[in-house]
């Protein structure tokens, strides 16, 4: 599913994020992300949509070659591929159902396909009954899984996340991961960056830690291996 | 594209316009009175430009023939000016026909030179492109049973340089105004763009091309520069309407005359609409570009 093969990544400010990175994450799985900040954990993930290129070496996303991929046919890409961020990213002017619908509506899908698929997800997530709040008139938890619904709206068989729980109350943390689980069980490879120690604890996954730019633990089943 | 993503790109700009007013109003207002004033300055331009046309045809070289000449030199003469490259028209006059507009001109004191007419046979020759007048006349001269060829040498030489440097001036003043209000716009709109980049991030992020991001925005700006020609071409054509108005009685019979008010004022209101939607397209697009860098 996904590949990396010697990934270099050097800003134009000097700072190299990536120093040679060697990964492979197969369909399905569901991997988490650790590291100390400015350990190179945001630019693996944003490498994943194609927000940042590697400066050398190769990148596979399904197969898209993320290094000579051209800037228009990332919209492709993005359409295999499910964002979820720590600051929700949703459009305050528009409601719940609006926000969610906004995804299919960009990659021009059919009215009637739009409004059962977003039905769908948002009964997923247990926003059913709010779909025609707007994202200030909810808890931050409940944002977070307008935004989880709009990543799989489209049935995206990658999903990313960087850091989801991190602006959330352990309990509702706990709400979104088992969403989480459920995406993941459904077939989709989740892919999540996170400094939450006892999540990574509780729930299993496998884990890459990610130190000064290199992958220095890639333990399946791990544990998350920093203090607090 | 599918045609309901065209109208939802349509809504979509309506929408903004709408949300966004007091950016639209902004916008607006600057285009209005940039196009206003490059209204007003068309209007004079192309009046001067009139003007300029209307001395410069003015302008003819005076051929007088020599006394020698037999009728049938006449003819040829006439023949071989008419069909120069440069010549637009020769008009024949014979000294008699000469005298008969002195007279008209200064009185009938003049009338005495019937008995012995002093004056030449003449050609009244008009150049092609007014500008070649001295070209055309220097050529006539070399031809033979030819007594002399005025055209207001000197005089006319000044007159030309005089209105070809207005002219360019004119347009001159024109692009950079042009530009000026180019830059306005896209400023303005800019500063919407950047209120809604989180939007087009959002956008970005979930699979939106480049095209589905920018439509909606570049009809926002088409609409802001058709609402702003509104105006405009409501007062260019009310100033020229009372221009004409004034003018036209008080300049019948000059050498030059204003541009009619129809077809005139439909070719100034289709320039300034025209420059509207292009100036509202060219900003939204120029801003656009860096935010679509997701």
């Amino acid at each position: 599913m996904i590949q990396m093969k010697n990934v270099y990544k050097k800003y134009p400010n000097g700072i190299v994020a990536l120093n040679g990175l060697n990964v492979e994450i197969e369909q399905g799985e569901f991997v988490y992300i650790v590291g100390p900040s400015g350990a190179g954990k945001s630019t693996f993930i944003k490498m994943m949509y194609r927000e940042e290129r590697p400066s050398s070496g190769q990148m596979f996303v399904d197969d898209i070659d993320i290094a000579t991929l051209k800037n228009r046919k990332v919209p492709m890409l993005r359409r295999q591929i499910g964002v979820v961020f720590q600051d929700f990213k949703l459009l305050t002017k528009l409601n719940v159902y609006e926000n969610v619908a906004f995804a299919l509506e960009v990659i021009e899908e059919k009215p009637q396909a739009i409004k059962k698929r977003v039905m769908e997800v948002l009964d997923l997530v247990g926003l059913k009954h709010k779909a025609k709040m707007f994202p200030t008139e909810l808890s931050g938890g409940e944002q977070q899984r307008v935004s989880i619904a709009r990543s799989i709206v489209n049935m995206p068989k990658v999903m990313i996340a960087d850091e989801p729980t991190g602006n959330l109350d352990p309990e509702t943390a706990w709400d979104i991961m088992n969403l989480f689980e459920r995406i993941n069980k459904a077939g989709t490879t989740v892919i999540m960056a996170t400094h939450n120690q006892q999540i990574v604890n509780t729930l299993r996954h496998r884990v890459i830690a990610i130190e000064g730019g290199l992958i220095v633990r890639d333990v399946a089943g791990g544990d998350y291996g920093y203090e607090g | 594209m599918k045609g309901r993503t065209l109208v939802r790109h349509f809504k979509e700009s309506f929408k903004s316009i709408g949300r966004n007013s007091w950016m639209t109003f902004a916008s607006v207002s600057a285009v209005t009175v940039t196009l206003l004033l490059v209204g007003v300055f068309v209007l004079i331009m192309m009046n001067l430009n009139k003007v300029a046309d209307d001395l410069e045809n003015d302008v003819e070289i005076k051929v007088f023939v020599s006394l020698d000449a037999s009728e049938e030199t006449v003819q040829n003469l006439e023949s071989k000016i008419t069909e120069m490259p440069g010549v637009e028209s020769t008009n024949f006059s014979t000294k008699e026909e000469e005298l008969t507009d002195l007279v008209l001109d200064f009185g009938d004191e003049l009338s005495l030179f019937e008995q012995s007419n002093p004056l030449f046979d003449v050609f009244y020759v008009k150049a092609l492109d007014p500008q070649q007048t001295e070209k055309v006349a220097t050529d006539i001269a070399a031809f033979e049973h030819i007594e002399d060829v005025k055209y207001g040498e000197g005089k006319i030489e000044k007159l030309f340089n005089f209105l070809n440097a207005g002219r360019n001036v004119g347009l001159i003043l024109i692009l950079a105004l042009l530009f000026t209000a180019m830059f306005l716009i896209s400023n303005t709109i800019r500063i919407t763009i950047v209120a809604r980049r989180r939007e087009i991030e959002i956008m970005k992020l979930v699979g939106a091309t480049n095209w589905f991001v920018r439509i909606p925005f570049i009809l926002e700006g088409m609409w802001l520069g058709l609402l702003g020609s509104i105006i405009p071409i409501g007062l260019v054509a009310l100033l020229y309407s009372k221009i004409t108005e004034f003018a036209q009685p008080r300049l019948s019979g000059e050498l030059f005359q204003l541009l009619e008010f129809t077809p005139f004022i439909y070719q100034v209101s289709a320039l300034i609409l025209l420059m509207g939607v292009f100036i509202g397209i060219w900003g939204s697009f120029m801003s656009i570009r860096k935010f679509l860098r997701v």
